[in-house]
């Protein structure tokens, strides 16, 4: 593994095989440490090849990271425990999403993962009682524009995002995994149903779940950014509880498809690899859109998946009203 | 990139990128006396690159990146490209450093132990930091002090020391033989020019120093001192750090125990003469 590699695929496979990060130049260092900041991995990648003997300069840069993760792992509990105290009165119980789930059940996917927001599920039709209860405990609302805020309460699978008065951390409340404009319709209630609590009163998706969900989030909504982040959380999911269930809990959520490409192409990257499609390739080049400096790369590419994310995201006569509005209410430069 | 300056600035390794020669031939000149970073590996990369491909040729902008961004930062004309190197690598420490606490300070040095000037932009710390470190100080760092939380020690990071508007007359006129970069006209600050840090501040950047004044300087005010007390010492140095919060636990312990072992006075002083016989004077009573 020398300075050839000059895109994500270097990232990947160090992460899959740590060892082969010994022989890597200080250039390839280089650009192993900028594409993991880029995709907000190199926390994990600290952990991952924590115990190797690598340069000393490197052996600094992820000791920082392993210590920042540490510190963001503390923040985003913290979080979750002020969460769970505000909704305490309210009854709902508190179901965590992606990274602060991974990190209150201690799970290997939390292990150095960068978390930004605190992402929780509760049943929409306790919503408004969360909303208020949230506000109440210092909350507030980050969207002023009202075209956002109706879009998100009509359309999306989401409250619009809020941030605490004084922590000044985000928290995004959903009452499903894809928007309801989507084509898919995930079972939101048995997705509550089956949630486990991994610590008191912090609840957390199943596993297969969380997998399901993960796939939602890659393939049914987003423009796969972060995507790397993502099957590195799919491929450690796979790792630590297996795939017993897993076709039918997709099916049953109406997302076999996208769980199939998930376990695929997290294989592909990070795993003993997998037999890929024509569809799976272009994703991959998406995925391991990146260079040296931790620059976004193939713009054409990731031009086809933003628009794949809006089209997967609503009906063709909704989209062009959406990106209509959007359009004339952008500052114009 | 197609244009590429790596250089290490006490403990701290940069990678800088540009889409243009200019401001890397710039950075190249100023930054000559510099090592490079340890073992080829920076600890922050930075780009500076145009928006647009024309826009290399046509009213050339720079836009600043890098390993850590703003959403919105604005580009700098060309010319001034070399301002925007500089706001980049500040912002890598300012939003990207976890090892050190990071103060917004100047520091100079006596005997092992640390000056540390903090305070609004304009309350002269730069000035002040370019005039001590020309009569036997040495210049650590004009705009961050880096504390050790395991130490307590401050770490130099003597950067070029940024020069705006009335200090640049001053300090060209303390320092006559310093060497100074080009000066940059009607930048969003104002008109900026840097001062290379002496050959013995550079010789000397490895070696960090002990904490044993800390000054809060305002410039424009007739010659006054008072004692500041550590609750008010600690929430200035909150407020004058970037990544006081980021940092946690490590961040507190570190900050605190400079609150409890380091005395603090604010001084005003009406011109840099004035401020530093206060500063000798202060020092001497220790």
């Amino acid at each position: 593994m020398g300075g050839a590699v000059k895109d994500g695929w270097l990232l990947a496979r160090a992460l899959r095989t740590p060892g082969n990060t010994l022989a890597l130049d200080s250039e390839g260092w280089t650009a192993l440490i900028a594409m993991a900041r880029a995709e907000q991995m190199i926390g994990t990648l600290a952990w991952r090849l924590e115990g190797l003997k690598v340069p000393g300069a490197v052996a600094r840069i992820l000791a920082d990271a392993r210590a920042s993760a540490d510190q963001g792992r503390i923040a985003a509990l913290w979080e979750a425990e002020a969460a769970r105290r505000a909704l305490a009165p309210t009854g709902v119980k508190l179901v965590l999403l992606k990274g602060t789930a991974f990190v209150a059940a201690g799970l290997r996917a939390g292990e150095g993962r960068s978390i930004g927001d605190l992402d929780i599920l509760v049943p929409r039709d306790r919503l408004d009682a969360v909303e208020v209860a949230l506000l109440y405990a210092g909350w507030e609302w980050v969207k002023p524009d009202p075209y956002d805020d109706a879009y998100y309460r009509q359309w999306m699978h989401e409250l619009p995002p809020l941030i605490h008065r004084d922590r000044d951390r985000m928290i995004d409340v959903h009452h499903t995994i894809l928007p309801i404009t989507a084509r898919i319709t995930p079972d939101a209630a048995g997705l509550l149903a089956a949630a486990v609590e991994v610590a008191p009163g912090l609840f957390a998706l199943s596993p297969n779940d969380m997998l399901v969900h993960a796939a939602a989030h890659l393939f049914a909504d987003g423009d796969l950014a972060g995507g790397m982040r993502n099957l590195w959380d799919v491929h450690c999911l796979v790792e630590q509880f297996g795939t017993s269930g897993l076709e039918d809990r997709a099916a049953h959520h109406g997302l076999s498809r996208e769980v199939a490409r998930a376990l695929r192409l997290a294989a592909a990257l990070y795993g003993d690899g997998a037999t890929l499609n024509l569809a799976d390739r272009l994703y991959l080049r998406r995925l391991t859109a990146r260079d040296g400096w931790g620059r976004a790369t193939r713009p054409a590419t990731r031009l086809g998946f933003y628009v794949r994310s809006h089209w997967l995201r609503m009906p063709p006569a909704m989209l062009a009203r959406h990106l209509w509005t959007k359009w004339r209410k952008a500052p114009k430069s | 990139m197609r244009h590429v300056f790596s250089v290490r600035i006490g403990p701290v390794g940069f990678r800088i990128g540009s889409d243009w020669r200019a401001p890397i031939a710039h950075l190249e000149s100023l930054y000559a006396g510099y090592p490079a970073p340890q073992g080829g590996v920076p600890d922050f990369n930075v780009r500076l690159f145009a928006a647009r491909p024309w826009r290399r040729f046509v009213r050339p902008a720079v836009m600043i990146g890098g390993d850590f961004v703003l959403p919105e930062a604005a580009p700098l004309p060309l010319a001034q490209g070399l301002l925007a190197a500089e706001m980049a690598m500040n912002l890598q420490m300012a939003l990207g450093q976890r090892h050190y606490l990071l103060l917004h300070a100047s520091v100079v040095e006596r005997d092992g132990r640390a000056l540390l000037m903090t305070g609004i932009s304009g309350a002269g710390k730069s000035t002040l930091a370019a005039l001590l470190g020309a009569r036997g100080w040495r210049l650590m760092g004009d705009e961050f002090a880096l504390v050790d939380p395991e130490t307590g020690a401050i770490h130099a990071f003597p950067r070029l020391v940024s020069l705006k508007n009335d200090a640049i007359g001053v300090v060209e006129a303390g320092v006559p033989d310093g060497r100074f970069g080009p000066l940059l006209a009607g930048t969003p600050k104002g008109d900026i020019r840097h001062l290379v840090p002496d050959s013995a501040a550079l010789a000397a950047m490895d070696r960090p120093a002990i904490p044993a004044l800390i000054l809060f300087p305002r410039f424009g005010f007739e010659p006054a001192e008072r004692d500041v007390l550590p609750s008010e010492v600690f929430v200035r140095l909150t407020q004058a750090s970037t990544n006081y919060v980021a940092l946690g636990e490590r961040g507190f312990e570190a900050l605190t125990r400079i609150v409890k072992t380091v005395p603090a006075r604010a001084i005003d002083y009406p011109d840099t003469e004035s401020a530093i016989a206060q500063v000798e004077a202060l020092w001497a009573a220790l």
